[in-house]
């Protein structure tokens, strides 16, 4: 076995520090510094060690983000954008909001960076609109910031003008698809758009565009400060730094701990003091609701891109939920799918009556009336949207499903067969509530369905 | 027009100085729709024909067009909404965790169902999807201010206390919610002082940062920089110079145990074989 991954706190290092979130504390704990030193460089060298580093967008997809920033074309006198996509929405993920609540000034630092080594005078932050205070705190880093000279004309006296806007969404899971969030950031409904061109051509306003990440962005100035081998030095070697593991539902200690990347689920469980007490892992997300799922077979996959892709998943943003076995694979699936159902922009036709359809079918096999024929239903439509659909959205809404049939159609087919859901949905709550529908609770409880 | 489709002329100077505002933010007029939107609903707690009209005469726009933006973005309100949008997540892992027996009691409670609003137009209630907090679940939002680990018994609590009119704090926000207009006025962008209220981050937040610190974990140190000025802990983001903590390399630090890369060699992984294309 190799030496067990301990954390590496980077971006969390100072959360907890006395008023975390204001330009003071941040410069006291040497915020600035990344910026201090990447305006002494050509922006051309930023970009490069930013693309040297291998830093890989944090936001889900996973591409390279310097090798993004590269494929804007050559100035053309127009204007250029930075749009930092901090609409954390995808279900088990949240990492960029906690993070923007504590030190919005790291994102603001590294926005600043970045826009220099891009050549963008104008940056914005789409923030989702749902989370107030959030918004609050983004808008004084931005107002402090400009105060210290951050921001504005002649930004440290090195001749670079930089403005910020910093812009809330209004609850569109969708917004966190980039073509659909420069839709949105353009005053339109938010739905995707066909890919070429892509951003880096024709984003915001049809002009040049990079869209990243909260958690890529906030990693730039570490990044610029440290030098991409230091960066390097941590995680696996295209799966290069550290990265927020968000870890939620059945687990003793819940919470963010950031560690290099190709930690695994039994070291990070390890110091989350386990599956809550008396019960066991069942299944769990690696990387929010739209990456399939894992169970204990995958206690020890690194969780790098790589491993996790060969394990038959994504990395994806490394929200990591985590049910145990008093929980309902079929309920928990469904429930996503309504989620998915809810929020397809209704822009292509697979997506919008394929999700609609496995939410109705899912619904029937969790109520205990549905049949055998049914799976094949689930995954015929699943086939027929998955590579399909016109963004990211209906092929991650197939993810839940298909996997879910993977490892548990016998529990499935436990509901089609005994007309009912086996278990107790008042099991897997963590406070002890009244039974509130009798039909539900038919069956008794089933404990864990082998898969 | 009528007047319940337009606004009178000293609220329209009043809204169009604020609008105005919002549009100077961007390259692009048309970029001000979403948060004229939430302007609107800070003057009449929802998206009113009015305010629709509002914003299709300042940015060229049909009412249709308007329309058309309102009706895809769940935070407007085609109906007038109540002082309190009160939010129990209800999506899987918040709804497992205890998130529906917190909807279905609290539902039972104040009389109402999804997006219905209590008969003393204190609360609105909604079913809402995930809102980023997976760690402190069950949660609930009020007016889009984090109430977290939730239970029956305390989320009913905060409705009777904000339909007794009391103030009422969230768990990680401002000193105490403020109203659903209020609210729509910040999410518009004119702010109202209130950033420097209550915490930096909950428990949870902090668990990673905390457990690091105790078991003496650091991400190893940036480089000693050429220049002494930037090599002496003041050095970006990373690794707070504590006392206690160990230097890089030596025992405990992270630096010291071989890259996780190192896997990728080990025999029983099986990384090489990435599916990306």
């Amino acid at each position: 076995m190799a030496t067990p991954t301990s954390l590496a706190p980077v971006l969390s290092s100072h959360w907890d520090a006395e008023r975390s979130w204001t330009l003071a504390t941040y410069e006291a704990n040497g915020g600035y510094a990344g910026l201090r030193k990447a305006l002494t460089q050509d922006p051309a060298d930023v970009v490069a060690a930013v693309k040297d580093s291998g830093l890989r967008g944090r936001g889900g997809a996973g591409f390279p983000t310097g090798l993004k920033w590269s494929f804007l074309p050559a100035p053309d006198g127009g204007p250029r954008y930075l749009v930092v996509n901090a609409d954390e929405s995808e279900p088990g993920t949240c990492k960029d909001i906690p993070l923007m609540m504590a030190t919005p000034q790291v994102l603001i630092e590294g926005s600043i960076i970045t826009s220099y080594a891009i050549g963008c005078h104008h940056a914005f932050i789409y923030v989702r609109g749902e989370v107030l205070h959030v918004y609050r705190r983004l808008l004084r880093a931005v107002e402090e910031a400009y105060a210290a000279g951050y921001l504005g004309k002649d930004i440290m006296g090195s001749g670079y003008d930089l403005d910020i806007t910093v812009h809330a969404g209004a609850g569109a899971y969708i917004c966190g698809e980039e073509t659909a969030l420069l839709d949105s950031l353009e005053g339109r409904r938010g739905q995707p758009r066909l890919k070429p061109p892509f951003p880096a051509v024709a984003g915001l306003y049809a002009r040049p565009t990079v869209v990243n990440n909260v958690e890529s962005i906030a990693s730039v100035p570490a990044i610029v400060t440290g030098g991409s081998d230091w960066f390097r030095s941590m995680g696996t070697e295209k799966s290069a730094g550290f990265g927020l593991f968000s870890l939620s539902g059945h687990v003793a200690r819940p919470g963010q701990y950031e560690a290099p990347l190709g930690i695994t689920l039994r070291e990070l469980l390890d110091m989350a003091g386990g599956i809550r007490a008396g019960h066991e892992l069942k299944f769990w997300t690696p990387g929010g609701s739209s990456t399939p799922l894992f169970t204990a077979e995958h206690l020890d996959t690194p969780l790098d891109y790589e491993s996790v892709a060969a394990a038959g998943s994504m990395l994806g943003t490394r929200a990591l939920q985590i049910f145990d076995d008093t929980t309902c694979a079929v309920r928990a699936i469904t429930r996503w799918l309504e989620f998915y159902a809810h929020e397809s922009c209704g822009k292509c036709t697979p997506c919008r009556e394929g999700t609609y359809w496995l939410k109705l079918v899912l619904r029937r096999i969790e109520a205990g009336q549905g049949t055998m024929d049914d799976l094949d239903v689930l995954l015929d439509t699943c086939d027929n949207i998955l590579g399909r659909a016109f963004c990211a959205l209906g092929d991650g809404a197939t993810s839940p499903v298909t996997s879910g049939i993977q490892y548990f159609r016998a529990e499935f087919e436990e509901h089609i067969t005994a007309g009912a859901c086996p278990f107790d949905p008042a099991a897997s709550a963590l406070f002890p509530t009244p039974p509130r529908d009798a039909g539900r609770l038919a069956g008794q409880m089933a404990g864990t369905v082998q898969a | 027009m009528t007047t319940t489709h337009s606004y009178d002329e000293a609220r329209t100077e009043r809204l169009r100085a604020d609008a105005l505002a919002i549009i100077a933010r961007y390259p692009e007029p048309r970029s001000a729709l979403l948060p004229m939107l939430h302007l609107v609903q800070s003057q009449d707690g929802f998206v009113s024909p009015a305010g629709i009209a509002f914003c299709a005469d300042l940015l060229n726009l049909s009412t249709a067009e308007v329309s058309a933006v309102v009706t895809f973005y769940t935070q407007y309100k085609r109906h007038p909404n109540g002082e309190y949008t009160v939010g129990v997540c209800t999506n899987t892992l918040c709804a497992v965790m205890g998130g529906d027996a917190i909807w279905e009691d609290l539902s039972d409670h104040l009389g109402v169902g999804h997006d219905e609003t209590t008969p003393d137009g204190k609360v609105t209630l909604e079913r809402i999807e995930c809102n980023a907090a997976c760690d402190y679940a069950p949660v609930m939002m009020v007016n889009w201010e984090f109430f977290d680990n939730q239970t029956p018994d305390s989320a009913r609590d905060v409705v009777d206390r904000l339909r007794a009119g009391d103030e009422v704090a969230p768990t990680r926000g401002a000193a105490s919610v403020c109203s659903f207009k209020q609210m729509s006025r910040v999410l518009a962008g004119f702010t109202d002082g209130r950033a420097d209220e209550g915490v930096g981050a909950g428990e949870p937040t902090l668990r990673g940062t905390v457990l690091a610190r105790e078991r003496g974990w650091t991400a190893p140190r940036f480089p000693a920089a050429p220049d002494a000025e930037s090599g002496s802990g003041a050095a970006g983001s990373a690794v707070p110079e504590r006392a206690g903590e160990p230097a890089t390399g030596e025992p405990q630090s992270s630096a010291q145990r071989p890259a996780t890369g190192q896997r990728d060699k080990d025999a029983d992984t099986q990384t090489s074989t990435s599916k990306e294309s």
